[in-house]
């Protein structure tokens, strides 16, 4: 077949020639049904809408990225949405890991008990996690607002983190921390150079986990806002006067940022089971 | 919990101080509320620079025991000494042997440089010492030129000497092995078994190496302790240990040998041989060893290895053991020819015989044979049961 007697013409310009099959198809079609209320959203962002309502193309614009800021109370929003998210997200990160360690590494008494926890709390609906976390603030006479959203996102944060830690620490072979401490390296070091770095992905896909669940939380935080108001919060509020094109740009800033954050964690994932010096 | 002082450190000139000493160590595990005991009370000493193995099938407490010496795990009764020391609640970082782990437990995510310095910094040493001792490390276990490479990214006899390196290169007063060829296929295992004992012998470092591999420990080993279901059976140099096999159970786990029990006809030399009588079938002497008492009417049972039996037609001078039989198989092996013996004494028994210049088989099936040793290759073990 290829007798190479001289180099093939280039065939530039020739369009290579694709089977669509029905798998194919398949994915294409799942594709673009994936990706077209996301379209949509970014579309709208650049919509001259000049009423209160969002929905017909009038035209492109950039007049909305320019006025993000304008409205106060959303602002204000968004702000409380990203600072819960980067709170809850830390908390819950450092207490579901040490939980993740203690239950993949431990035999201990109530080890199961809270492993079944774990479980019941991530597949708890979200709106009797959120009825009983309202009648718990009421019964212990907390006032809801700002601080009460952060304990509930933290509360259901933990349980992610630590199942996703529990099966990477599952995994290690106990040698490796022995070794270390044959080696000299006490407590508090074995944890920071051989303990932390092999279960680093663990605690990294945690993290975002717990972020993306805080930030786009409506149920739960519906429950335990009191007066405060979330991102989430206010856009289902203002869809009884017509949502903003503001809304679809900030939308738009959040996917953006989740999509640079997926891409980095993937190809760093898929170069090496390290991302971290040892020193 | 036995309530035994730390000892002093013992530096009478004499007398060189043992590089790890057990006293009377046992160690049990509670198994769902059970007691199961793993290490049932082992007494040894290793001397230093000594190349002394603990040998046995798996199960037998040997991990436990090296454990113990390593510090991963305190002893129910009984002492561990490291150089003359009681080291009783001194965790592992603080005490002064390293450990080769049979999984390797290399670091993953460092590169084999920062694995095998790894130790030095964290006993702080100065960077340019820690660059040559690792570079020189690395050179002895033959990795010099992979010092960025990942564990992942090197061949399991390499890992094994990553491992090999980051423990050795803090010079511990002992090294601790578990196993460590284990995971390698045969011919690695052999190449390694030289290699390591050529590093061995370059650094000067007392081993203590904990193997189920008969060859393995019979190969490398100054001396060797035979251990069953938590106890040592027999302690010795190799050449002891297969040649006058101790019990039974290291009789049969170490090589092949032969058992063959008569009744005591006769004790002569204050107790410390032992004729057994087999009337017109045979006639055996066997040394019995210190601390095994024999009686005159007692059964009694020895053990002899298969190549230090001699087969013939005739009877064997007087001065050697004999015992008849009739030969029911003849195996060629190529550097030898296995004879199984079924003998007139009531014991099947092994021969081998070299294969000299001649081309004949010393016997066919079917001949009525004498089989004959000197008495000094046998060993009286005890009782049969
Ligand atoms: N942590 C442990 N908990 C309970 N039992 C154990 C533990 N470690 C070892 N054992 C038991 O002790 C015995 C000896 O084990 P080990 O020292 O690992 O033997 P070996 O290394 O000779 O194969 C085995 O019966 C094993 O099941
Ligand atoms: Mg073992």
């Amino acid at each position: 077949m290829t007798t190479r007697t001289r180099p093939a013409p280039a065939r530039r310009g020739t369009p290579r020639r694709r089977r669509v099959d029905g798998l194919h198809a398949y994915t294409l079609l799942l594709i673009g049904w994936l990706i077209l209320p996301v379209a949509i959203m970014i579309a709208f962002g650049f919509n001259d809408v000049h009423g209160k309502q969002n929905y017909r193309w009038e035209g492109f614009t950039l007049r909305w990225y320019a006025h993000l800021l304008d409205k106060d109370d959303l602002v204000t929003a968004v702000v409380n949405s990203l600072t819960i998210a980067l709170l809850s997200t830390l908390l819950s990160t450092v207490a579901g890991t040490l939980a993740g360690l203690a239950l993949g590494r431990y035999r201990f008494r109530g080890g199961g008990a809270t492993g079944l926890l774990l479980l019941m709390a991530i597949s708890c609906p979200e709106v009797v996690m959120g009825a009983s976390l309202l009648s718990m603030f009421v019964t212990f006479g907390l006032p809801r607002g700002y601080l009460t959203i952060l304990l509930a996102h933290v509360m259901f944060s933990i349980a992610f983190v630590a199942v996703t830690v529990r099966a990477r620490v599952v995994g290690l072979d106990p040698a490796v921390e022995e070794a270390a401490r044959d080696l000299g390296a006490g407590p508090w070091t074995r944890f920071r150079l051989v303990t932390l770095p092999m279960i680093m992905p663990g605690v990294v896909a945690g993290a975002l986990l717990a972020f993306v669940l805080s930030i786009d939380d409506f149920v739960i935080t519906g429950f335990t806002s009191g007066a405060t108001v979330t991102f989430p919060l206010w856009v289902y509020g203002s869809t009884r006067t017509g949502t903003p094109p503001q809304v679809n740009v900030l939308g738009t800033l959040i996917f953006a940022v989740g999509a640079v954050v997926t891409a980095v964690t993937a190809r760093r994932g898929a170069r090496a089971p390290d991302h971290s010096r040892a020193w | 919990m036995t309530e035994t002082q730390p000892a002093p450190a013992r530096d009478d000139p004499g007398r060189a101080v043992p590089a790890i000493e057990l006293a009377g160590v046992e160690k049990a595990f509670r198994v769902h509320g059970e007691h199961v005991a793993a290490v049932r009370g082992v007494d040894l000493e290793v001397g230093q620079g000594e190349f002394f193995s603990l040998l046995g099938p798996s199960g037998c407490g040997k991990t436990t025991t090296l454990r113990m010496i390593a510090g991963f795990e305190e002893p129910t009764a009984g002492e561990v000494r490291l150089h003359g020391r009681g080291v009783t609640g001194v965790p592992p970082n603080r005490r002064d042997v390293n450990t080769v782990f049979q999984s390797y437990a290399l670091f993953p995510h460092m590169s084999v440089f920062e694995n095998v310095a790894f130790g030095l910094r964290r006993r702080g040493v100065p960077k340019g010492e820690i660059r040559a001792r690792t570079g020189a490390m690395l050179d002895l276990v033959d990795l010099a030129g992979r010092e960025r490479r990942r564990p992942s990214e090197l061949s399991g006899g390499q890992q094994q000497r990553v491992a090999l390196a980051r423990a050795l290169v803090n010079r511990p007063r002992a090294l601790l092995l578990d196993e460590p060829l284990g995971a390698l296929d045969l011919k690695l295992r052999q190449s390694m078994q030289v290699e390591l004992k050529r590093i061995q012998r370059e650094v000067g470092i007392t081993f203590l190496y904990v193997t189920h591999d008969q060859d393995e420990a019979l190969t490398m080993s100054d001396r060797i302790a035979v251990m069953n279901e938590g106890l040592i059976e027999q302690l010795g140099t190799p050449r002891e240990i297969y040649e006058r096999p101790a019990t039974r159970f290291v009789a049969g786990f170490i090589g092949t040998s032969n058992l063959l029990a008569g009744e005591v006809g006769e004790v002569t030399g204050g107790g410390s041989r032992a004729a057994l009588s087999f009337g017109p079938d045979g006639r055996v002497e066997v040394p019995v060893r210190d601390g095994l008492r024999v009686a005159v009417g007692e059964r009694l049972e020895l053990t002899i290895r298969p190549e230090k039996i001699g087969i013939g037609a005739d009877e064997p001078a007087d001065g050697l053991c004999g015992v008849r039989g009739t030969v029911t198989e003849v195996v060629y092996l190529g550097t030898s020819t296995s004879y199984n013996v079924t003998t007139s004494a009531g014991a099947d028994m092994v021969v081998f015989q070299q294969n000299a210049t001649s081309a004949d088989d010393a016997a066919a099936r079917g001949d009525g044979v004498w089989l004959s040793w000197d008495p000094l290759h046998s060993y009286a073990i005890g009782a049969p049961r």
